[in-house]
């Protein structure tokens, strides 16, 4: 007769100003570390922040974020653990390393799950980390969140790009809000996304170069927020939020 | 206790059934829990009971269980779920999401992931039954 699950996904997510999903239509763009960079610079800046893995089968933020203990706590719900001054929940929590393959059915069971029973505190932002591609966990967030906004990831890559283009179509044609796109990963300069994506009437909101330091930092966040690629994502995230004062402003 | 986000979620549920049906009084509520998630019945209806609105009155709150069929889309193979000897860790992660059981069980016919969960999985409202009109 009915889900009672999707009854209180409303309420539950009452208490965050802003939902961001950082989505490409192409895996491994760099989405899983602009997530949580993003999520930890604005943190530092005072924001208070939330990371939320939506990857299921493939879950990463935990290994980029250093997490090695804890568990969220059962109160009328799940707290999300803290983590690195952010509120942050992964299945990794509770699948632990295992392989976990998942159905389309299941994933959105799963996500429904998760999304009724957390209990966000008061949040500035929830940055939500993407599978790749336009599919279960893309759909979903659209059908059971309508305020949530995308922060979409290319590379300079044609073919990224042509991923990305159909990505940008599904949001536009549905018009949700695309807070706007970020190109990583870049190495030699050409302005080729910056023109496409503006042709398309969305904001282009930078580059990220590539940075060979990265790497070496994973799962250790104090030198992460030294590299450049944090440093680029900084600006990234400057830029995200004068979009948004922009916004009100009209 | 989890019991609790579930319990909110069945008495919105109601409510909205309630408002759109026109029901003036909530009589019963019937729900399914699926024995996969491994939900504390009394607790359960505890929880409704203390969230109740007042539309639901003194309505009466019914929980059935369905046992947990798993079915191997490889095999085909259909077996109960038995929590028996999961460890607690492991019981507690699938209370929480029971899609996890993906990374913790594999056919006992051929091993395989790929199995579904053809009945039992969750929580689910089966039926509201109510007074209409201003009668
Ligand atoms: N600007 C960059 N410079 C150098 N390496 C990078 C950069 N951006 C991402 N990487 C590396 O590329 C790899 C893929 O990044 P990441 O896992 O974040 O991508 P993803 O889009 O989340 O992938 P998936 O689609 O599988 O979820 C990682 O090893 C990451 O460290
Ligand atoms: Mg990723
Ligand atoms: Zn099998």
């Amino acid at each position: 007769m009915a889900d009672p699950r999707v009854e209180v996904i409303d309420r539950r997510l009452s208490t965050i100003d802003r939902i961001i999903a950082v989505s490409s239509g192409k895996g491994g763009v760099g989405k899983s570390v602009v997530a949580s960079t993003l999520a930890l610079t604005l943190a530092r800046r005072g924001l208070e922040v939330g990371l939320l893995d939506l990857d299921f089968t493939c879950p990463t933020t935990h290994l980029i974020l250093g997490v090695e203990d804890g568990m969220p706590e059962e109160e009328r719900g799940l707290l999300p653990p803290r983590v690195q001054g952010l509120e942050y929940l992964s299945l990794a929590y509770y699948t632990k390393d295992r392989p976990t393959p998942l159905r389309g059915g299941d994933i959105s069971n799963a996500i429904v799950e998760l999304l009724s029973i957390t209990r966000w505190g008061q949040l500035a932002l929830l940055v939500v980390d993407m599978p790749p591609g336009i599919g279960d966990a893309t759909l979903d967030l659209l059908r059971l969140i309508p305020q949530m906004e995308f922060l979409v990831v290319t590379t300079p890559s044609h073919i990224a790009f042509e991923t990305v283009r159909r990505l940008l179509g599904l949001l536009g044609g549905l018009r949700r809000r695309v807070v706007g796109v970020v190109e990583n990963m870049v190495m030699n300069p050409s302005d080729f996304v910056e023109g496409e994506v503006e042709a398309m009437g969305f904001p282009y909101l930078g580059v990220i170069p590539f940075d060979p330091e990265l790497e070496g930092t994973l799962g250790d966040v104090e030198a992460l927020m030294e590299t450049s690629f944090a440093e680029a994502v900084g600006r990234i995230a400057s830029a995200l939020l004068d979009e948004e004062a922009e916004g009100e402003g009209d | 206790m989890h019991e609790w986000a579930l319990a909110e979620g069945v008495v919105a549920a109601v409510s909205r059934i309630a408002e759109e049906q026109g029901l003036r009084r909530v009589t019963e509520v019937t729900v399914r829990i699926g024995e996969l998630q491994q939900v504390d019945r009394e607790i359960l209806i505890f929880a409704i009971d203390q969230l109740r609105t007042p539309v639901m009155g003194d309505a009466r709150i019914i929980v059935e269980e369905a046992p947990a069929r798993l079915r191997c889309r490889v095999c085909s193979h259909t077996w109960r779920f038995d929590p028996e000897g999961l460890g607690e860790e492991v019981s507690e992660a699938i209370h929480f999401v029971p899609e996890v059981v993906h990374a913790y069980l594999r056919c006992p016919g051929c091993g395989s992931p790929d199995f579904e969960v053809v009945e039992g999985r969750g929580i689910w409202l089966a039926s509201v039954k109510g007074l209409r009109g201003d009668g």
